[in-house]
């Protein structure tokens, strides 16, 4: 089973294409965490049990397997058909009998299970013609969706671990470091610093003994591309880091996953022991006379270890505290040896990066930012998942063109970028192109690509307070700038939201912000001011609306916001009757409802549910002045 | 004061077995510890650092620094509220609101009974179904105030 040679690589992977292409039909289930949530593995074993019971009469040789994400996570779970081309959304387990007989075997589509356009309703049956993922470009997650993440024949079939075998059979290492240069790759973690600058000053750190990590801490809020590949396609990360490691002539690898990502750890572990067991890790790697090993080391549920030099004490046992910038982890990382330390997606774009040349992949993207980018488009916006673009694509050709515009047609107001590090984007920026440059020029970053898309009912001191705590509980409070501003900010924050907001706080925050830049150690601490500077720097009326008028404008900020049903219109469903937690709504099924105000918790439980748009905010202050008169 | 029992440390024995006696196992063994034992008991811990050769001091400090260890016994179930961005902005406070009025207690504790314990997470990287409650490993996506209820109920049951 060893593949002991680059021959003998090649012959099984034309074995593992032949086999494939020999399946007449192939029922592709989605089982990322999104779609297992909705209960997808159901819908695999039915389908497994449907197939095998009518295999003595069967016209075609059907065969179900189960995928990583398919990036379409809301519409969950997800079913491809393959060669038809397919896609079923929304597949119940009771649904399977029928796909069986009218679509497999009958060569039917059924309509009700297609994906139906949100602007003009009309039914799409072929996954490419999607407008979610006909405008994709996708290079790390290009097998996603496409292979069993369990079976590394699969994941050779479609090409994986083609590049490892060019590497070691027809490049020497600095031909390997060239050929990242050129593609232009810049690290797909956050701060964008070049994939093959930041490998070249390791091999150029003195030592024999040098270390390959890979960053899976995922934990921007709002960001699961990482685990999707992880899960989805484990092979492309492992074969990035074998190729690093050849390049950097590294033979011991960790990566580093989210405590939080249980089946990416589950899938990894599969697929290193399978690339273990084919001779692809471990000694003698293809026959090579490279040798190199993978370990996983799962994390421990804290934000600040996907901070490099944090990470690297984590793996060493230690609490996850930074140091400070000025030693680099590319001469002393681990064990204070050599290291290089990239994120999920760079890794897995690096295998696709030798096998197709460097040139192909700098000739996608913006002049500084080259190649793709992969991103989680959530929050208020129709379609959510996770999608994969080329640098330099408009805010607006991703929230409208593939998001499909915001959940129920309201006004978009911001998109935040970046996680706790980032910012937020205002609607005025739509046609900025995303790229690294750009989205810093904005006053936000890249981060790890998590898009959350906000509507005219998000408030933005209400956000910038939320990662703000987020970041206090998360500080790992080495240094005081991060500790005691975070805590001093969140104060001041909640003073806002609370209506007891005074002049002044704005200029202390923004006093308070730039000490923290100045002052913090780590990155954490640096870029925590900048959810409140963009927002600040956009959003400034909202913040005086709170200070100088007691009011939420997005009628979000408890205190200030108080609800009522508005009498037209009403026409007593008695949804929000049944919606509200504190029992603050009186009415009577097809009567006009009303909202106790010295009940109410200004919740918004019911303006969420209510179907006719009947229940409106206003500034709380206004029933005060009216107790008075 | 009330005797604290001892832990069976026939378990921990196990775990550390598995793994080579150095300082860079220690987080590893403490996840394996934590699901064994549902927390971390002290006198696991008192092993631990002799095993390790480590001091118990640098022992404590890893357990309370990484969120994902409990010093206190945990309940049966981890109810777990995302509260990741796509999340806050999707309602998951009405959730944490309505646990905390279902259960009695709220997050971070647990129930008398030793049944439920409640933790809010930053992100569980499930954000295009948000927001999401995850019932012992259960995932509810679009999570609903109303259906709290239910979601308790159902427990590991899969159905959406």
């Amino acid at each position: 089973m060893r593949i002991e040679s680059k021959d003998r690589f090649e012959t099984l992977r034309a074995q593992a294409r032949e086999s494939n292409a020999s399946r007449m039909q192939q029922v592709l289930v989605c089982c990322g965490t999104g779609c297992l949530a909705w209960g997808s593995k159901k819908v695999a074993e039915a389908f497994a049990s449907e197939i095998a019971k009518r295999s003595v009469d069967a016209t075609v040789d059907l065969f179900v397997k189960s995928t990583g994400c398919h990036g379409f996570c809301e519409r969950g779970p997800l079913v491809a058909l393959q060669p038809s081309g397919i896609l079923y959304t929304k597949v119940k387990p009771n649904r399977v009998e029928e796909i069986v007989e009218t679509t497999l075997i009958g060569g039917e589509v059924i309509q009700n299970l297609l994906y139906k356009e949100p602007v003009s309703g009309e039914r799409i049956a072929q996954y490419d013609e999607i407008p979610f993922y006909k405008n994709q470009v996708r290079v790390a997650m290009r097998n996603i969706g496409r292979i069993d993440p369990t079976s590394i024949l699969d994941a050779i079939a479609e090409g994986a671990y083609s590049g490892l075998a060019r590497a070691l059979f027809e490049m020497t290492p600095d031909e390997v470091l060239d050929e990242v240069e050129i593609s232009g790759q810049r690290g797909r973690g956050g701060a964008g610093f070049a994939t093959a600058r930041k490998w070249r000053s390791c091999k150029a750190a003195p030592g024999d003994r040098r270390f390959v990590l890979c960053n899976g801490d995922e934990g921007d809020p709002g960001a699961f591309k990482d685990r999707s590949i992880m899960e989805g396609d484990p092979h492309s990360v492992i074969e990035g880091i074998i190729i690093g490691a050849y390049a950097l002539g590294a033979h011991e690898g960790w990566i580093y996953v989210r405590d939080e990502y249980p089946l990416a750890v589950v899938n990894l572990g599969i697929a290193i022991a399978e690339a273990r067991k084919y001779g692809l890790l471990g000694q003698n790697i293809m026959g090579s006379g490279f040798d190199f090993d993978i370990k996983i080391s799962r994390g421990g549920g804290a934000f600040v270890c996907g901070e490099s030099s944090a990470l690297m004490r984590s793996l060493e046992g230690k609490t996850g505290e930074p140091r400070a910038k000025y030693v680099h982890s590319t001469e002393k990382g681990l064990f204070d040896l050599p290291t290089v330390l990239n994120n999920v997606e760079t890794w897995a774009g690096i295998g696709a990066i030798i096998d197709r040349g460097g040139e192909w992949f700098a000739s996608m993207g913006t002049e500084r930012s080259k190649g793709t980018k992969a991103f989680s488009l959530v929050g208020k916006v129709k379609n959510t998942g996770l999608i994969e673009l080329p640098m330099g694509t408009t805010l607006r050709h991703i929230i409208y063109d593939i998001g499909g515009g915001i959940l129920n047609d309201r006004p978009f107001k911001a998109v935040q970028t970046g996680g706790p590090s980032g910012g937020c984007v205002p609607a005025e920026l739509l046609d900025l192109p995303v790229d690294f440059e750009e989205l810093t020029k904005a006053g936000s970053m890249m981060g790890s690509g998590g898009m959350i898309v906000m509507d005219d009912r998000t408030c933005m001191v209400d956000v910038s307070r939320f990662f703000l705590a987020f970041l206090e509980e998360e500080s790992c409070g080495k240094c005081t700038p991060c500790r005691e501003g975070l805590h001093q900010m969140v104060q001041i924050y909640d003073r806002l939201i609370a209506g007891d907001g005074v002049e002044g706080d704005i200029e202390l925050i923004e006093r308070l912000a730039a000490g923290m830049q100045l002052g913090s150690l780590c990155e954490l601490g640096k870029s925590a001011p900048n959810p409140v500077l963009s927002t600040l720097r956009y959003f400034r009326s909202e913040y005086e609306a709170h200070i100088r008028d007691k009011a939420c404008p997005a009628g979000i900020c408890r205190e200030l916001t108080a609800y009522e049903i508005i009498e037209e219109g009403c026409d007593g469903c008695h949804v929000c009757f049944k919606a509200c937690p504190v029992d603050a709504i009186e009415g009577v099924v097809k009567e006009l409802h009303i909202i106790h105000q010295d009940a109410c918790i200004s919740c918004g439980a019911c303006f969420d549910v209510c179907p006719t748009n009947t229940i409106r905010t206003f500034p709380k202050i206004e029933l005060k002045k009216a107790e008075v008169v | 004061m009330a005797e604290i029992p001892r832990s069976d440390l026939s378990v921990a024995e196990e775990i550390l077995g598995g793994y080579p006696a150095e300082e860079p196992a220690l987080i590893q063994i403490l996840q394996d510890v934590h699901r064994a034992y549902n927390y971390l008991p002290c006198d696991v811990l008192e092993r631990v650092a002799e095993a390790l050769d480590v001091p118990l001091a640098k022992v404590f400090s890893v357990s309370t620094f990484y969120k994902s260890f409990s010093l206190e016994p945990q309940g049966d179930t981890i109810v777990k509220v995302c509260t990741g961005t796509a999340c806050h902005i999707r309602g998951a406070g009405l959730l944490v609101e309505e646990l905390e009025r279902q259960l009695g207690v709220g997050p971070g504790e647990t129930t008398e009974d030793l049944s439920f314990t409640i933790k809010t997470v930053n992100c569980v990287g499930a954000c295009a179904m948000a927001p999401v409650m995850i019932v012992a490993d259960k995932y509810w996506g679009s999570a609903k105030p109303t259906r709290v209820k239910k979601y308790l109920a159902k427990g590991g049951d899969d159905e959406n």
